[in-house]
């Protein structure tokens, strides 16, 4: 190699080779943090249980958790009682997030497209926006009963109004330029709408659906707990009041992973539908 | 050099009128200002105009109101006999960004203006049109490339074949050019005179350089600013096809310094 150099160009200095000095922090793999990360959790998890701490019934060991979270992952896949509440959960996710798209989409477009609706229905959906909308979950079961309806009511309730939001700021998102332009076609309103504007907006809209999705299973969750039934918030509410703490933790963590896939889902959709869009924020392309 | 709007001078003096404003006027409502003042000047076929002028002086306006964009306060628009009263397929646009969607490919794009007006089936039969504009703005084999994938310069060249696909009487160019580097600007602009010729367009460009207006320009409209108004038509006598070199000529030099004068002047007027 410095032969090579020194023949072909003998009179200059040789090459010199830098390269960017990183700190240790940021040169660590991402799999070896995040491993990293949860070592540390788990570790003194098991220190403050094993030295005593906190009560076990508070805070079970880790280990304990572990054979829960086993326990309730046999019976999941054996299709016992767990699976059933779960899929009933799962309905109760399904449906409230489809009629938080439908209600959503539609008060967006309302609001964000119509003089009328930013005048006259924007401030009623701040207005009700702004109230905590768990306590709606008592006036729930009152009209819907304690059956499924009540939970898919307040899922939708809680996850619409982002999407509401996320809509109309996409359908703002569109730039002088491309409204003109339209205008110079002799575009209609409806072909504005549906060829430059919605389309324009779906960034926008994708972050109110995500942030929907979140909502809609601390809706389905909270109508469980306060509303009965036989999903696995149910589940989650008996075990707390029978103090088996290891069961409460492994139903949130499989709760979790429903949450999870939902996120997942709405991301992937994103990803196809609105390919021209590279989202920086979210961690999506690290 | 000065000459009055209705006898342009040149090669063109005999060709048909394509637009004809008449002391257009435009005062917005809201503040009662008075954008645009007594404008009157024909575009005849074939030929090239712009209008230059410091900001405020109503040059968009005036853009907006030859679009069918906005309504004029004073004054008749006619574009090819008929009336201006709202935005026509024979009016073609151009803006300073390329405005392309990024979820149609290159082709789709170009098509677009056809599929608004005249359905999907008619949009998908214009894409033979399209590919042969590609192929004269240089753009051949990008069709089924997205906007994201294209330089701004190419970006541009795709948005020219949009605005021509409808085959427009005039064309009306916002600052087309101003985003992109001066070399590819230069070179666009030739390119943009090529295309003006081949297809015998009408062109009235907005532009903020006074190089770019002469270098292109049959004539140039120079524009005061408080009110917005016409200050002077400047003809310009350099001989077609106009080329980079001519911008070296003390002919070229002296036009644009008989502009740069007049647009001072008229910042204190």
């Amino acid at each position: 190699m410095t032969d090579a150099t020194a023949q072909s160009a003998p009179s200059t200095e040789p090459e010199t080779i830098w390269t960017e000095k990183v700190s240790f922090i940021d040169s660590v793999p991402r799999g070896i943090s995040m491993l990293f990360v949860f070592a540390v959790f788990v570790a003194s998890w098991q220190l403050s249980t094993s030295l005593g701490l906190v009560s076990p019934i508070i805070l079970p060991s880790p280990a304990e958790t572990l054979s829960d979270l086993i326990f309730v992952g046999k019976n999941l896949i054996s299709g016992g009682y767990m699976l059933g509440a779960l899929w009933i959960t799962v309905k109760e996710v399904i449906f409230g997030f489809a009629l938080a798209i439908f209600i959503g989409l539609s008060l967006g477009v309302l609001v964000g497209e119509t003089a009328f609706g930013e005048r006259a229905i924007m401030p009623y959906l701040v207005a009700i926006d702004t109230m905590p909308k768990v306590a709606f979950a008592p006036l729930f079961v009152a009209w819907l009963g304690f059956g499924i309806e009540s939970k898919v009511a307040l899922a939708a309730f809680i996850a619409t109004f982002p999407i509401v939001v996320g809509t109309a700021a996409g359908l703002h998102a569109a730039d002088e330029n491309s409204r003109m332009l339209f205008k110079t076609m002799g575009a209609t309103r409806l072909q504005t709408l549906f060829s430059m504007k919605l389309p324009k907006g779906l960034p926008q809209i994708f972050t109110g659906l995500k942030i929907g999705a979140v909502g809609v299973m601390a809706g389905a969750i909270t109508g469980e707990f306060l509303g009965g039934g036989a999903g696995f918030g149910e589940l989650i509410r008996v075990a707390a009041s029978q103090l088996n703490t290891p069961r409460v933790f492994s139903l949130i963590l499989y709760l979790s992973l429903l949450g999870l896939s939902l996120y997942a889902l709405v991301s992937y959709t994103q990803r196809r539908v609105v390919f021209w869009h590279t989202e920086r924020v979210g961690g999506d392309n690290a | 050099m000065i000459m009055s709007p209705e006898t342009p001078a040149g090669d063109i003096v005999t060709a048909p009128p394509v637009y004809e404003l008449s002391h257009v006027g435009k005062t917005y409502a809201r503040n009662r200002v008075i954008a645009l003042q007594d404008v009157s000047f024909t575009l005849r076929k074939g030929s090239f105009s712009s209008v230059i002028g410091s900001s405020g002086c109503g040059k968009s306006t005036l853009l907006k109101i030859m679009a069918g964009l906005i309504p004029p306060s004073t004054g008749r628009v006619v574009l090819q006999h008929k009336p201006v009263t709202g935005t026509r397929r024979d009016i073609g646009m151009m803006f300073q960004q390329a405005t392309l969607f990024p979820w149609h490919t290159t082709i789709e794009n170009i098509v677009l203006p056809i599929k608004i007006r005249d359905g999907r089936a008619a949009g998908q039969k214009a894409k033979f049109k399209a590919r042969e504009l590609l192929e004269i703005v240089g753009l051949k084999g990008f069709e089924d490339v997205y906007p994201n994938e294209l330089s701004g310069g190419m970006a541009q060249r795709a948005s020219i074949c949009r605005m021509l696909i409808t085959e427009p009487a005039v064309l009306l160019l916002d600052e087309p050019f101003s985003a992109l580097d001066e070399l590819s600007r230069d070179m666009m602009n030739m390119e943009l005179q090529r295309i003006c010729s081949t297809q015998n367009a009408t062109a009235f460009l907005v532009t903020h350089s006074i190089q770019e207006a002469v270098i292109l320009s049959d004539h140039v409209y120079v524009m005061a600013p408080r009110p917005g108004r016409l200050a002077e038509i400047v003809t310009i006598d350099l001989p077609r096809p106009r080329t980079l070199d001519m911008m070296t000529t003390p002919q070229f030099g002296a036009q644009v310094d008989y502009i740069r004068g007049l647009l001072d002047k008229g910042a204190d007027l």
